[in-house]
């Protein structure tokens, strides 16, 4: 009984499947780096800048193609300049923020389209825009996995590094310099792991929809975490099950049909994102809102229990 | 009455002295040979209307802002790195409630916030963290969202924030806008109170006197650029501020509060200003 109703939630095959297991490990540590980097992208209202990443790393996935290198390596060049540029033109000023990402993300587009032709025209993998854009998990090679460790571990030990100095310059910038904190050298690192998280998650849900697994676990982590610390490790944690998720559901779809036409991956992990975005409105509303505690007469008689209760 | 305090400063522990400072911003000369000091345990404002300069003379205090000319010194010494024993509350800050931090959080971020890597749980911080939530009244709500309370509350928070570390001088700007009546008063009480208990120079500035006049130890007065300093009773008066702002000001005290109009010489107005900020008494 039990088994029957594993056997038709994880169709056999699933974990031995070779495609599957890259997916799993590949996405999963994207998602994670997603999740982490995203709820200060979140936290910081930069999710355009982050959007602006991503599409500008289309052009370095198509380029990849192009070239004969691994895609990583394209989205991961790509993004960093567009980085790069981002911070030169002044995305870290409020004004000139908006300004700067849409400007880098428009001529970024536009390469990714002119590659993409180029990629269609004279190369035979005419799949590539769907997979630059709209990703294809299941198509990754298991020897990128290497590099998307080295990436994401460099992304998470920028963030562990600036942790503090970043979560009280998003508070504000102003109290983070009375403070002595560099403001603009640990603003420039979160761009950098915005762009590091980016490109990892458009290698497995595309450039297009990796602004999903940046923003949406992030948002929700927010709305249902007090502290940074549960909003960052909840992000991480719904990132991950979202992407988990997504691909068993994709894997599973296969045999829906009896012309075994799967579904893609991309699609369920950012539905799921989704629905966690809406449940965590939810659970939200009950608990972020926490109003002060009303002033009990006890503790305006002030008992000396009743000053030291934390 | 300036030369006279800095003899006096020696002893009485002297929190800041400001000598001879001027700010030029884009050609343009926002403060004129500002001169004054403050010690330990006073409560001083720092009174000036819109534009007057407040905000860019509490930067340039915090080294934000480099003066063209004059130099400031923090408990005697003239001014190191960042803000080292200053704290400081920023003008019109808005705390996001999205941002997933409690008071206590936000207090804790006040004592090592600059600080590399991840915090590790410590006794002495947690500890630390409770009495300044306690010191300033906000124990209540150590663990809701800052974002989520009302503007007396995030100022108090906000005010532990800068205390954390003990700082000799504290600065706040314009603590006191967007604030009913009551806060208002509940924010001054508290500031005075640690002022005289911790032994903290306070210096806050506002565009209206009056919600501070019954803690004010002393006014730094800013007009046209220029600076007065004294007790209210020195500064205060026709003559002192008519010289300041460069044209005949009244001084009008109505039961204990104290209005500043405008004579009707407007020769000597600077262009920007409206004649009715000159009303810097009226609540309006
Ligand atoms: N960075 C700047 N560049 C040029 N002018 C400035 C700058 N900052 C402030 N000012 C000008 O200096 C004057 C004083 O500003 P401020 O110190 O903010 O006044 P207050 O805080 O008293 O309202 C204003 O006229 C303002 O326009
Ligand atoms: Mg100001």
């Amino acid at each position: 009984m039990v088994d029957a109703l594993l056997r038709s939630v994880f169709e056999p095959g699933l974990f031995s499947s070779g495609p599957v297991h890259t997916a799993a490990i590949i996405g999963g540590i994207a998602a994670v780096v997603s999740g982490v980097v995203g709820t200060f992208t979140v936290m910081r209202g930069q999710s355009f800048a982050g959007h602006a990443l991503s599409d500008v790393s289309a052009a370095g996935g198509s380029a990849s193609f192009l070239l004969g290198i691994s895609p990583l390596l394209g989205f991961v060049g790509m993004a960093g300049i567009a980085a790069g540029g981002m911070e030169m033109i002044g995305v870290q000023r409020a004004r000139g923020r908006d300004l700067a990402t849409g400007i880098v993300l428009g001529a970024g587009l536009g390469l990714a389209a002119l590659l993409l032709y180029f990629d269609a025209t004279f190369t035979s993998t005419t799949g590539a825009a769907i997979t630059v854009l709209f990703g294809s998990m299941f198509a990754i090679s298991s020897s990128t996995i290497p590099l998307v460790v080295a990436f994401s571990l460099v992304a998470l030990g920028m963030i562990l590094v600036v942790y503090r100095p970043l979560i009280l310059s998003s508070v504000s910038t102003e109290l983070a310099q009375v403070r002595g904190v560099r403001v603009r050298l640990t603003e420039s690192i979160h761009l950098l792991t915005l762009a590091l998280a980016v490109a990892l998650s458009a290698m497995t849900i595309g450039a297009i929809l990796s602004t999903a697994l940046l923003i949406g676990p992030g948002a929700a982590a927010l709305r249902v975490a007090h502290r940074p610390a549960w909003a960052i490790f909840s992000a991480a944690l719904i990132g991950l099950g979202t992407t988990w998720g997504g691909i068993l559901l994709a894997y599973d779809s296969y045999y829906w049909s009896s012309d075994h036409r799967g579904w893609p991956v991309s699609f369920f992990v950012v539905s799921l994102i989704f629905i966690a975005y809406l449940v965590s409105g939810r659970v939200g509303a009950r608990s972020t809102h926490r109003a002060p505690k009303p002033l009990a007469i006890e503790e305006i008689s002030s008992s000396p229990t009743q000053s030291t209760r934390s | 009455m300036i030369e006279g305090a800095y003899d006096l400063a020696e002893d009485k522990g002297e929190a800041l002295a400001v000598e001879g400072v001027s700010v030029w911003l884009s050609g343009r000369e926002i403060l004129h040979d500002v001169s004054f000091s403050l010690h330990r345990g006073e409560f001083t404002g720092l009174i000036g209307s819109n534009g007057a300069g407040k905000t860019t003379l509490l930067r340039t205090i915090l080294g934000m802002q480099v003066p063209t000319t004059g130099t400031v010194r923090i408990g005697g010494s003239p001014r190191g790195a960042h803000g080292a024993a200053v704290g400081y509350v920023p003008q019109k800050i808005l705390l996001d409630p999205d941002i997933p931090l409690r008071s206590r959080d936000l207090v804790g971020l006040g004592f090592d916030g600059h600080r590399l890597g991840i915090p590790l749980r410590s006794k002495h911080r947690r500890i630390l963290v409770e009495e300044m939530l306690e010191a300033v009244d906000a124990s209540r709500f150590a663990d809701s969202r800052v974002g989520t309370l009302s503007g007396g509350e995030q100022q108090r928070v906000l005010i532990a924030h800068a205390l954390i570390r003990h700082p000799r001088l504290l600065l706040l700007d314009e603590p006191l806008a967007n604030l009913d009546i009551r806060s208002e008063y509940e924010v001054v009480e508290l500031l005075s109170r640690l002022a005289e208990e911790q032994g903290i120079g306070v210096l806050i500035s506002a565009h209206d006197m009056n919600p501070l006049l019954s803690a004010m130890d002393r006014i730094v007065y800013i007009a046209n650029g220029r600076a007065a300093s004294g007790t209210t009773d020195e500064v205060v008066r026709t003559e002192v501020l008519s010289k300041l702002y460069g044209s005949h000001v009244d001084v009008i005290r109505i039961h204990d509060r104290i209005l500043v109009a405008a004579g009707h010489e407007h020769d000597g107005l600077p262009a920007h200003t409206e004649p009715s900020v000159w009303a810097i008494g009226g609540r309006s």
